[in-house]
C-alpha cells in the first residue's frame, strides 16, 4: 500500500504588487487634451470594492462640463480630425495600441483594484484585448475603402460613448478604437465605479499625441450621462449597460436625428446535449458564469443540459464549484473577485434569496469570504422553472440556473423564452446538431462547444432587447460611418 | 586628427535567418550611380537558391499557425525598426540609384515603412473581405476563407532598390506564406539591409530569404523548383519572365507580376489586398445541419 496522501494542500498568497500604479487624490477631466477641473466642483470617491477603501476622488461633470466637452470634440472634429487621412488616423491608434502593451501591467492592476475583477482577468483578458482591438482597428483607418464596397465612408461627427463597469478599460477600446478609425471625435464617459483607467487611458492618449479633443474623458453618474446623450452636439451615442437605460437613452434620442447603438443586458443560454464532452462541458460553463463574478452581459447565466445527463453534469459542477477560489482579487490564484458594488451586491442577494423562495434549490460551496469588501460566493440553483425570476432576470453575479431539456426542439424554445439575445452557448459533439442550434438561436453570438471568447475580429452585440449595433470586426465599422455614394 | 577609417559591412545572403556567403564561393561588384564601387555582394548560385526554397519550406507551416494578430504585429514591428533606421535606409537607396537624390531616397524609405504598417493590418482583415459565408441551396454550413499559398518565389524589381520590393513582400508574408526573393541583381545591397532589419523583428527565420547574384543563373533554378508554390516575376524582363513562365507551368506553379499600374510604386494603387490573394488559395468548408 502507497502511504497516505495529504491531498489539502492550500495555495500560499499570490499578490501582485499595486507597485506600478501611481494614483492622484483627486482627478480632473481630460477635455481638450488638458486635465481640468471640474465647472461643477463637485467630486465623488471612487473605492475599491475589494476593501472598501477609497482610491481617489474624480470629478463629477455637470451640464457645463458636458458641454465644454462636446465643444472640444466638435472644435477638433472640424479643425482637423475629420481630414486627417486614413493612414495617419492609423498610425495615432498603432501608437495607443503599443503604449497600452507596454503599461499593461500597470493598467492591469488599477483595472483590479478599482472595479474588484481579478488581476489573473484584467492582465490575462482585459488588458491585452484592449490593446489589440486599438490594434485592429488602427488598421481599419486606411481601408475604410475596402471594408465598404460601392460606398465611400465618411465620419459621423461627435460620439458620446457611455460605458459600464465590468469591463472598464476593455469596454473604452471598443468604443475608441473604431469611433477614432472611422474619423469621428469622442466624448467618453467611464462608469462611476470604474473611472480610473479611462483617466489614465487619458495620459496614454497624450504620450501618443492624439491631437487636443480628439477624445474627451468626463467622470459622473446618471445625470452626466443624461447630459451628454441630450447634448446638442452629439451626432451620435453609443452606450454599453443595462436594458432599463437603454431604453431610457433610446426615447431621449428618439427622432433627434442622433445615431445610436446599445449594447444591453442578456440572459444566455448554455445548452448541453448528452453526447457533448462533459469535463469540457464543466469548464465551459464555469467560465461562461463564474468568468469575472458573472457580472458579464454575456455570462452563461442559464444552464439548459439534456434530462439524461443533468445529474452527471450537476455533479460535476458541483466538484468544480468547490475548487474556485473566492477572494482577494489582487492575488493572482482568485478565481472570484470582489462585486462591483454594495449595490450590485444587494441586487445578487435580492435575487438569489427570490430563488430560494420561489422553491429552486441552492448549492454554494463553503469557502470563508473576505471579511472586508462586497463578496458573493458562486452559486448554483437546480429544480428552477422557466418561470422562476433567477431564469428570467439578469443577475450580474455568480449565480447558475439549471434548467432541463429533452429534445433539440424544446432547448431551442427555452433558449430562446427571454426578451434577451446576446450571446448562446451549445455543448454537442455532433456538428451538423451545432450548425442546427446556431441557426435558431435568437442571440447575436453563438459559442459552439466553448464560451465568453471575444476577439476585435469577431462581431459582438445583441438581438432584441440585447441592443443593436456590432462591437468587432467589419460590422463593428458600421455605427461610426456615414456610407456615401 | 585624422578621419576616422570606416568599418565597411559585408553584404550577405540572407538564408534560414543566417546571413551566409553562397556555397559557390563568388561574389560580384555592386556600384552606385556614379560607378563607384559600393560593396561586393554575393554572387549566389542554384544550390543557394535550392537551399533557400528549403528553409522558406520548413518555416511556412509554422509562420502560418502564428494568429493573424501576432503576424500583425511582426508586420508593424518591422516598420517601427525599419523607421529606427531611417537615415541608414536612406542613404543606402541615395547610394544606389540612378539620379536618386536625398530627398527622394528619403521618400522612397517612408513609403517603404508605410506600406509595412498598411500591410500590418490586413493579417487580421483581409479573410473578412476576401472570404465569406456562401448560401449554398441546401441545409449547410458554407464558409470560404483565403489561406496562404505555401511558398513563394519572389522576383524583385530591378530599381528603386527599396520600396518595389517591400511592395512585392508584405503582401505575400502577411497572410502566412513564407518567400525566396531574389533581390535586384544591379542593387541588391538595400535588400540585404532590409534582411537586417526582419531578422530584428521577430519574423521567424525561414520566413524571407534573400538571395543575391545574377538573375539568368538565379531564376530558373527558382521558377522550375517543385516546392515553390506561386511566383511573382514582376523583376523579370519579357524574355525571362516567359522562360520561368513556361518552366512553371511544368509544376502547375501560379505566376503573377505586377500590372502596370501596381508598378507606379509611390502610389496607393501598388498596394492591394487583391496581391495578398493573388497568393491564397480559397479553401471552402462545408458542413450539413440538422439535428
Amino acid at each position: 500500500m502507497p502511504p497516505a496522501v495529504d491531498f489539502s494542500l492550500d495555495y500560499a498568497p499570490a499578490p501582485e504588487s499595486t507597485a506600478p500604479v501611481r494614483l492622484a487624490a483627486q482627478y480632473g477631466l481630460f477635455v481638450g487634451g488638458e486635465m481640468v477641473e471640474p465647472a461643477s466642483g463637485r467630486l465623488a470617491a471612487t473605492t475599491n470594492p475589494a476593501t472598501g477603501e477609497k482610491l481617489a476622488e474624480v470629478s463629477v461633470a455637470d451640464a457645463a462640463d458636458v458641454d465644454r466637452a462636446v465643444a472640444a470634440a466638435r472644435s477638433a472634429w472640424e479643425g482637423g480630425w475629420r481630414d486627417l487621412p486614413g493612414a495617419e488616423r492609423a498610425k495615432y491608434l498603432y501608437r495607443v495600441a503599443r503604449l497600452l502593451q507596454e503599461r499593461a501591467r500597470e493598467f492591469a492592476v488599477l483595472e483590479t483594484m478599482d472595479g474588484g475583477k481579478p488581476i489573473r482577468e484584467s492582465r490575462d483578458l482585459d488588458i491585452p484585448l484592449a490593446a489589440a482591438h486599438f490594434f485592429y482597428y488602427a488598421g481599419w483607418a486606411d481601408k475604410l475603402d475596402y471594408a465598404f464596397s460601392g460606398r465611400r465612408a465618411a465620419p459621423v461627427g461627435v460620439a458620446a460613448q457611455i460605458i459600464p463597469w465590468n469591463f472598464p478599460l476593455l469596454m473604452a477600446a471598443w468604443k475608441l478604437a473604431p469611433a477614432l478609425a472611422c474619423g469621428n471625435t469622442v466624448v467618453l464617459k467611464p462608469a462611476p465605479t470604474t473611472p480610473l483607467t479611462a483617466l489614465l487611458l487619458a495620459e496614454v492618449l497624450r504620450d501618443a499625441d492624439v491631437p487636443a479633443g480628439v477624445v474627451n474623458i468626463i467622470t459622473g453618474g446618471d445625470a452626466t450621462g443624461a447630459a451628454l446623450v441630450a447634448h446638442p452636439g452629439v451626432d451620435k451615442v453609443a452606450f454599453t449597460g443595462s436594458t432599463e437605460v437603454g431604453r431610457a437613452i433610446g426615447a431621449e434620442v428618439a427622432a433627434t436625428g442622433k445615431r445610436l447603438t446599445l449594447e444591453l443586458g442578456g440572459k444566455a443560454a448554455n445548452i448541453v446535449f448528452e453526447d457533448a464532452a462533459l469535463d469540457q462541458v464543466t469548464e465551459g460553463i464555469v467560465n461562461g458564469i463564474y468568468f469575472n463574478g458573472g457580472q458579464v452581459c454575456c455570462a452563461g447565466a442559464r444552464l439548459l443540459v439534456q434530462e439524461s445527463v443533468a445529474d452527471a453534469v450537476v455533479g460535476k459542477l458541483r466538484r468544480r464549484m468547490d475548487t474556485l477560489r473566492v477572494g482577494d482579487p489582487l492575488d493572482k490564484n482568485t478565481d472570484i473577485g470582489a462585486i462591483n458594488s454594495q449595490a450590485q451586491l444587494d441586487r445578487i442577494a435580492e435575487l438569489v434569496a427570490a430563488g430560494v423562495a420561489e422553491g429552486a434549490e441552492l448549492y454554494a460551496p463553503q469557502c470563508e469570504l473576505p471579511e472586508r469588501g462586497f463578496f458573493h460566493p458562486p452559486v448554483l440553483f437546480t429544480n428552477v422553472s422557466t418561470a422562476h425570476r433567477i431564469a428570467r432576470e439578469e443577475i450580474f453575479g455568480p449565480v447558475l440556473s439549471v434548467l432541463t431539456f429533452r429534445t433539440a426542439t424544446e432547448a431551442v424554445a427555452k433558449a430562446n423564452n427571454t426578451p434577451y439575445g446576446l450571446s448562446a452557448g451549445i455543448w454537442t459533439e455532433k456538428g451538423s446538431r451545432l450548425l442546427w442550434m446556431a441557426d435558431r438561436m435568437q442571440a447575436g453570438v453563438v459559442w459552439a462547444n466553448t464560451f465568453n471568447r471575444f476577439d476585435p475580429a469577431s462581431p459582438f452585440g445583441g438581438y432584441r432587447e440585447s441592443g443593436h449595433g456590432r462591437e468587432g470586426g467589419r460590422a463593428g465599422l458600421l455605427p461610426y460611418v456615414e456610407l456615401v455614394a | 586628427m585624422s578621419e576616422r577609417l570606416a568599418v565597411n559591412k559585408t553584404y550577405k545572403q540572407f538564408i534560414g535567418g543566417a546571413f551566409e556567403r553562397s556555397e559557390s564561393g563568388r561574389s560580384y561588384p555592386v556600384v552606385g550611380a556614379g560607378g563607384e564601387l559600393l560593396a561586393h555582394a554575393v554572387q549566389g548560385s542554384r544550390k543557394d537558391v535550392r537551399d533557400a526554397v528549403v528553409a522558406a519550406r520548413s518555416a511556412q507551416e509554422v509562420w502560418a499557425g502564428r494568429t493573424a494578430y501576432n503576424r500583425g504585429q511582426i508586420l508593424y514591428r518591422v516598420a517601427e525598426v525599419m523607421e529606427s533606421r531611417r537615415g541608414e535606409f536612406a542613404a543606402e537607396v541615395a547610394r544606389a540609384g540612378d539620379g536618386c537624390d536625398g530627398s527622394m531616397a528619403a521618400a522612397e524609405t517612408a513609403a517603404a515603412i508605410d506600406r509595412w504598417v498598411w500591410y500590418a493590418g490586413w493579417a487580421d482583415k483581409f479573410a473578412t473581405v476576401l472570404g465569406g459565408a456562401n448560401p449554398v441551396a441546401g441545409p449547410y454550413f458554407n464558409l470560404s476563407v483565403p489561406e496562404p499559398v505555401g511558398v513563394v518565389g519572389i522576383v524583385a524589381p530591378g530599381e528603386p532598390p527599396l520600396l518595389p520590393l517591400v511592395s512585392r513582400l508584405a503582401p505575400v508574408i502577411v497572410s502566412g506564406n513564407s518567400a525566396v526573393v531574389l533581390a535586384s541583381e544591379r542593387c541588391p545591397l538595400a535588400a540585404v539591409t532590409l534582411a537586417e532589419t526582419l531578422a530584428l523583428s521577430d519574423v521567424p527565420a525561414g520566413v524571407v530569404n534573400i538571395v543575391t547574384g545574377h538573375r539568368d543563373e538565379l531564376v530558373p533554378p527558382l521558377a522550375g523548383h517543385a516546392a515553390v508554390d506561386s511566383l511573382d516575376l514582376t523583376g523579370c524582363g519579357a524574355e525571362q519572365g516567359a522562360d520561368a513562365a513556361r518552366q512553371a507551368a511544368a509544376t502547375i506553379t501560379r505566376v503573377v507580376s505586377a500590372s502596370t499600374a501596381e508598378r507606379q510604386w509611390f502610389d496607393e494603387a501598388a498596394q492591394s489586398p487583391y496581391l495578398i490573394d493573388a497568393f491564397c488559395e480559397t479553401k471552402t468548408v462545408w458542413h450539413p445541419k440538422g439535428r
